[in-house]
């Protein structure tokens, strides 16, 4: 292990590394802890100039109360709900169906295909924009959820087949020998041999989509323009709009908002960072 | 199986060929979608930016006009070099983040008590969305209750008011992206050293080897996969940067923090906007510029096929 493990070297030593370690984690994520702070302080304590004391008064409640009882904030994060939650399916379907012909199947277009994906996956989005705002206008899916989860599905699609493509390859390819042997159709291979197989994909895969969908700005901005379909993202700057300058408000409004992908990281941790690593790092 | 034996002719000529269609048919939809909503819509960019267009009426054909007048900026003064400028600062600044994620990943690598929880709880920033994570630094880096500013007057400096001052804006923005992303190279890193051989550092040990000859000798080649995804990710994080801008300073003050994506979306569809050939001309000089990592990445890539 490396480096040296703390419990081989002196008594000072270990004690001085325990204390930093809380030490740098509230350095670390000050920001975040200011956040914290401001979303539970009365709006007084703005008027007064009390940033950084104590809460004269916790109004935690009252706060969160307002972000869900009082704005526009619910029906942003159903939105964002029903955008992600599609695109997680889709894109998961397309691309254990795509990584699946790339992983198992020898042909020559076999590598370019991959290749395709791959590299689409990496262009910047500028380069789409505006072709891809025709289309969804043209389709009559401009301002709608369902045309953002299309393209999300699509774009998607890129990195999802990299992984999964990755992850099939790695399967011993005996038990797909010997289904071929006895007969079984290449659909039912793919249904009751490697999908079994994928789960740990699959749920990686969709952990990760959905934060990285949950996350996304340009194009809730790029498709939608209203509150019947934007996205959280999109969303809060309107918010922020309504409560200009009330900043215990914003802040509450922008913990809720960063809530839901926080949480599917810390219940799905293991399969997020294998996720995360794209599956090349064990 | 029982099933196809009541239509013997096409059944058998499928089973016949079916290892040959199988990968086409589990092709199909997804490079169907991909192929519309994004390959196709690199080659119409590319098309358009040889058009002058407002998004409704006729295209006009101008040839190179829109690159020509991005060259010499007789629309905006000083906005396309400004961008690109800022582009490079970003890539280059941006990859601090894996030197300060692998720092981080040494510094959490032990086993004491509780550490996992640490870990999860340093690598936060990147799940957060990166408005989030703007609106978060902005307020942070407020002029009048900011911490920064804050933090600056206990030791009697400041204030300063980073994101209005045209020379210190695009580092603010930056620094602010740095956090998530520098999460995200922790992250790598921790996965990578995971799987560090122990015998070679014992190895490496009774060698010598100790510190920094350690790490630079035994440790980081055996890093390089987390190592080349922390660059590429790194790479495409820089170049994608948008959020950030857009929620922190909108391109100000006098667009002194655009880059080429904000810059882009500014004159394609913003109030200002809505010239669709001028901005994909834009958008083909950012995408000509991650084409020269793409295709780096992608050689990478087909070395390590190969080498199976």
């Amino acid at each position: 292990m490396f480096p040296k493990p703390i419990e081989k070297q002196s008594q000072a030593a270990q004690v001085a590394y325990k204390s930093l370690l809380p030490v740098a984690l509230a350095f670390w994520l000050a920001p975040l802890l200011a956040v914290a702070l401001f979303s539970v302080k009365p709006d007084a304590d703005f008027t007064s100039g009390n940033y950084w004391g104590l809460p004269s008064s916790f109004e935690g409640a009252t706060n969160y109360g307002q972000v869900f009882f009082n704005s526009d904030m619910p029906r942003y994060l159903l939105n964002s709900f029903m955008i992600t939650i599609p695109t997680v399916i889709g894109a998961v379907a397309l691309s254990s169906m795509t990584g699946f012909a790339l992983g198992i199947y020898k042909f020559r277009a076999n590598l370019w295909i991959f290749f395709m994906f791959v590299a689409g996956n990496f262009v910047p989005f500028q380069i789409l924009m505006v072709p891809v705002r025709d289309l969804t206008l043209e389709l009559g899916l401009y301002n709608t959820k369902t045309g953002l989860v299309l393209f999300h599905v699509a774009f998607q699609t890129g990195f999802c087949t990299l992984f999964m493509r990755n992850f099939i390859r790695a399967l011993p390819f005996e038990l797909i020998e010997a289904a071929r042997v006895e007969g079984v159709s290449e659909w039912r291979i793919f249904w009751y041999v490697v999908l079994p197989l994928m789960k740990p994909a699959l749920a990686a895969l969709s952990v990760l989509i959905f934060t990285f969908i949950w996350n996304d700005y340009f194009w809730a901005v790029v498709l939608t323009q209203g509150i019947e379909s934007q996205p959280v993202t999109a969303g809060i700057t309107s918010f922020n709009a309504q409560f200009r300058a009330a900043y215990h408000l914003m802040s509450a409004g922008s913990i809720v908002a960063a809530l839901p992908p926080v949480a599917m990281f810390f219940l799905m941790q293991r399969h997020f960072i294998a996720g995360l690593t794209l599956g090349a790092v064990k | 199986m029982t099933v196809s034996s009541d239509i013997p002719e096409t059944e058998s000529w499928f089973h016949r060929n079916q290892q040959r269609i199988a990968p086409w048919l589990f092709l199909a939809p997804g490079i169907l979608f991909f192929a519309v909503y994004v390959i196709a819509p690199v080659f119409q960019s590319f098309n358009l930016s040889l058009y002058e267009w407002d998004g409704l009426g006729e295209k006009t054909y101008v040839g190179m006009r829109n690159y020509e007048d991005l060259y010499w900026e007789y629309v905006d003064r000083d906005a396309f070099f400004t961008s690109l400028k800022n582009n490079v600062l970003w890539l280059f600044l941006y990859l601090l983040a894996i030197p300060a994620g692998l720092f981080i990943a040494l510094f959490l690598n032990q086993t004491v008590r509780g550490i996992r929880i640490y870990k999860s709880l340093f690598f936060f920033p990147f799940v957060i969305s990166q408005v989030v994570v703007g609106l978060v630094f902005t307020w942070f880096y407020d002029p009048t209750f900011g911490l920064l500013n804050t933090m600056l007057a206990w030791v009697g400096l400041g204030p300063i008011n980073v994101l209005g001052n045209e020379n210190l804006v695009t580092y603010g923005i930056v620094a602010a992206g740095l956090w998530p992303q520098t999460a995200y190279c922790m992250i790598l890193y921790l996965t990578g050293l995971n799987a560090v051989d122990p015998e070679q550092i014992e190895a490496g040990r009774l060698d010598g080897a100790k510190g920094w000859s350690m790490l630079w000798n035994i440790i980081l080649p055996q890093l390089r996969p987390a190592t080349f995804i922390a660059f590429v990710v790194t790479i495409i994080g820089a170049l994608r940067s948008f959020d950030l801008i857009s929620i922190m300073t909108q391109g100000g003050p006098f667009g002194s923090s655009r880059v080429l994506a904000y810059y882009m979306f500014e004159v394609a569809l913003s109030e200002y906007g809505f010239r669709m050939g001028y901005g994909a001309a834009i958008a083909v000089v950012l995408f000509l510029i991650m084409l020269c990592f793409i295709t780096y990445f992608l050689w990478s890539m087909y070395r390590e096929e190969k080498g199976h």
